[in-house]
């Protein structure tokens, strides 16, 4: 086991630097200059003079070589320094720190809803197969796949607003400062997250199971008397959570794109409003780091969902 | 997306329709009459497709307003505007009409831009393999590395907001799954005796990738294309309604989204109710299409799924 944790930590290092070297790329190369993109701002607060310009530059780092800027990149990151906004010059690890926890706690909140509410109607659907119980899980699922989740979202805060004139209160509460005032902020949010993710748990769920039903082992098991509820529970349960697991880990990276537009619809201040600001205000360090910071978390998820995926199946572990 | 490359890597070659009577018109007939029959679900979502379709083409006829001409009265559904008017009081219906020519064109242009690249690119990659297989897959790694969003938005910055960034950003989004998809095919391709036949006598490796490669990754790369059709349109939307995409005043089914909560302490509901219903069908018929044309083109899957 430790050597195949070893083996695919190895392989993922290749992918983190090219990571690296794709964001540095895109920020660099295609526009010409980062400051460019500031400067073409003709809307924005000021125009740079040629010798401000300069001096910006040169405090920046940008008169240096690429290679020079990118191995300078790379050691601030390493050492912990993520640089400081563009425009309001606050330190981005701090503005990471105070809106971060709130990002993660959506998205993992997101996770557990879409399994406890996606693995129980997928494997009923798959028990009572060809019922209405069925049918009407495959519509549903089959809706909620296509909604995007902004557009949930969105819907939620207009039935609460309409219905209840209440509106989620625009603030960051930190889970361990007030867990009530907490969790009425990212509850809802998680549930126009976690939605269309439960609908492709359910989905999985439903044709691994149908798969596992048809084994050897599950016939034997009934054929040596077991009920209906041990063999499912026992033997199609467990075997059948593999591919669910593997989903759903894929599409948590799916959830970090969709947590940024779900943050904008419900108005939370979290990471993905963080990038959204920054994008809109051409806060070239801040968006180089964000992005970067999303492409790490992504690819730790997928290191994780491998890991976890040897960890339920020793066949793949022992290869 | 990995049940489905590995539902397509299984596919055997052997089982795609046959069709070798008739001329090349008779025979998409009879396929589209046989796809018909086989899914009556795929059969009403290519209808929904072909509504929207001509209402894309046909837009300035079917609008009953001007989709950009303000009256500066936002009012709900009425007789007179059926779903009623924004904050600037153009004419909802109108507006989602003509949305219909702009999501139809980002979605149909990237996917056929991004799919077609990664069609090329996982021939290429799956038939010569070796180091030029290696350094391919380690790309489409890192370009899988990114939430497909944080990609687009990415580029949408360094490229700058408009149609046609759009369109590149998200078929740049395209290319990592249609490339691993069509290189899956390509290795079961790749050992069959026929291809190997083909080696043997001399036929040119372009000329095998061309004639005796690519048709066996048509199939699959055809249901990526349709099911790539409802990202797309999420993608479109999703980056419009962060003000990241198509800017406004143009109408696009996301932008009319953008902002509606934020603007008054009542949001009006037929902003929020409406573009995204268009959004959410034409997702849905998308997918269903692309569910219906797996079946329809790997009929043992069904049967194993079903």
């Amino acid at each position: 086991m430790s050597k195949y944790i070893l083996n695919r930590i190895l392989i993922a290092i290749p992918t983190i630097i090219g990571i690296t070297m794709l964001i540095f790329l895109a920020m660099r190369v295609l526009p010409g200059d980062p400051l460019a993109i500031v400067q073409s701002e003709s809307t924005g607060a000021y125009v740079l003079s040629d010798d401000e310009l300069q001096q910006l530059r040169a405090s920046l780092g940008l008169d240096q070589p690429y290679y020079i800027q990118y191995l300078d990149w790379m050691r601030q990151v390493l050492s912990g320094n993520f640089g400081t906004s563009f425009w309001t010059n606050e330190p981005i690890s701090a503005l990471i720190a105070r809106r971060g926890p709130i990002t993660a706690q959506i998205a993992i909140m997101a996770v557990i809803l879409s399994w406890l509410i996606g693995v129980p109607v997928g494997m009923l659907s798959a028990m009572w197969r060809n019922s209405m119980l069925d049918y009407a899980s495959r519509l549903t699922v089959t809706v909620f796949i296509a909604m995007p989740s902004y557009w949930v979202g969105m819907l939620i805060v207009l039935f609460t607003v309409l219905v209840y004139s209440w509106r989620p209160p625009l603030t960051i509460i930190q889970f361990w400062d007030d867990p009530i005032g907490n969790m009425q902020i990212t509850l809802l949010p998680s549930l126009a997250l976690g939605a269309g993710l439960a609908a492709v748990t359910a989905r999985m769920a439903r044709s691994a199971a149908l798969e596992v039903m048809y084994e050897d082992y599950v016939r034997t098991a009934r054929a040596k008397g077991l009920s209906y509820a041990a063999v499912v529970w026992r033997h199609v349960f467990k075997n059948a959570m593999l591919p669910v697991i593997t989903t759903s880990g894929l599409a948590l990276g799916g959830l970090l794109g969709g947590a940024v537009s779900v943050e904008k619809a419900f108005g939370i201040p979290g990471l993905g409003n963080l990038l959204v600001q920054a994008l809109t205000e051409r806060d070239w360090m801040m968006i180089q780091n964000l992005v970067l910071l999303y492409g790490l978390i992504f690819a730790v998820i997928n290191l994780l969902v491998d890991l976890s995926y040897a960890w339920f199946d020793p066949r793949i572990r022992y290869e | 997306m990995s049940n489905l490359s590995t539902a397509i890597s299984n596919k055997n070659p052997a089982s795609l329709p046959s069709s070798e009577a008739g001329g090349v018109g008779q025979r998409t007939l009879s396929a589209i009459r046989r796809f018909i029959r086989s899914s009556p679900v795929g059969a009403v979502s290519l209808a929904i497709w072909i509504i929207i379709i001509f209402m894309a083409i046909f837009a300035p006829q079917i609008a009953p307003h001007d989709p950009l001409e303000p009256t500066y009265v936002e009012e709900g559904p009425s007789a007179a505007h059926i779903l009623g008017t924004d904050r600037l009081g153009r004419d909802v219906l109108s507006r989602i009409i003509f949305g219909a020519r702009i999501t139809l064109l980002v979605a149909f242009i990237s996917v056929l831009l991004g799919d077609a690249i990664g069609f090329l690119w996982g021939i290429a990659s799956g038939y010569l393999g070796e180091r030029f297989d290696l350094i391919s897959q380690r790309l489409v790694d890192v370009l899988m590395s990114f939430p497909g969003l944080i990609l687009a938005l990415l580029l949408m910055v360094v490229l700058g907001a408009g149609l046609t960034t759009v369109i590149i950003a998200i078929a740049v989004t395209r290319i990592p799954s249609s490339t691993r998809i069509t290189r899956s095919v390509v290795l079961t391709v790749k050992e069959t005796s026929y291809v190997e036949a083909a080696r043997m006598i001399g036929v040119p490796t372009w000329a095998i990738m061309l004639r005796h490669v690519a048709p066996q990754c048509v199939a699959p790369i055809l249901v990526v294309a349709t099911l790539h059709l409802g990202a797309a349109i999420f993608a479109e939307s999703a980056l419009s309604f962060l003000g990241m995409g198509i800017p406004p005043p143009a109408p696009s089914w996301g932008n009319m989204l953008g902002g509606v909560l934020a603007a008054a302490f009542r949001p009006p509901w037929w902003l929020v109710i409406f573009p995204g219903l268009a959004i959410t069908i034409s997702i849905m018929a998308a997918n269903l299409i692309g569910d219906a044309l797996r079946d329809f083109l790997d009929p043992k899957l069904r049967q194993r799924l079903d």
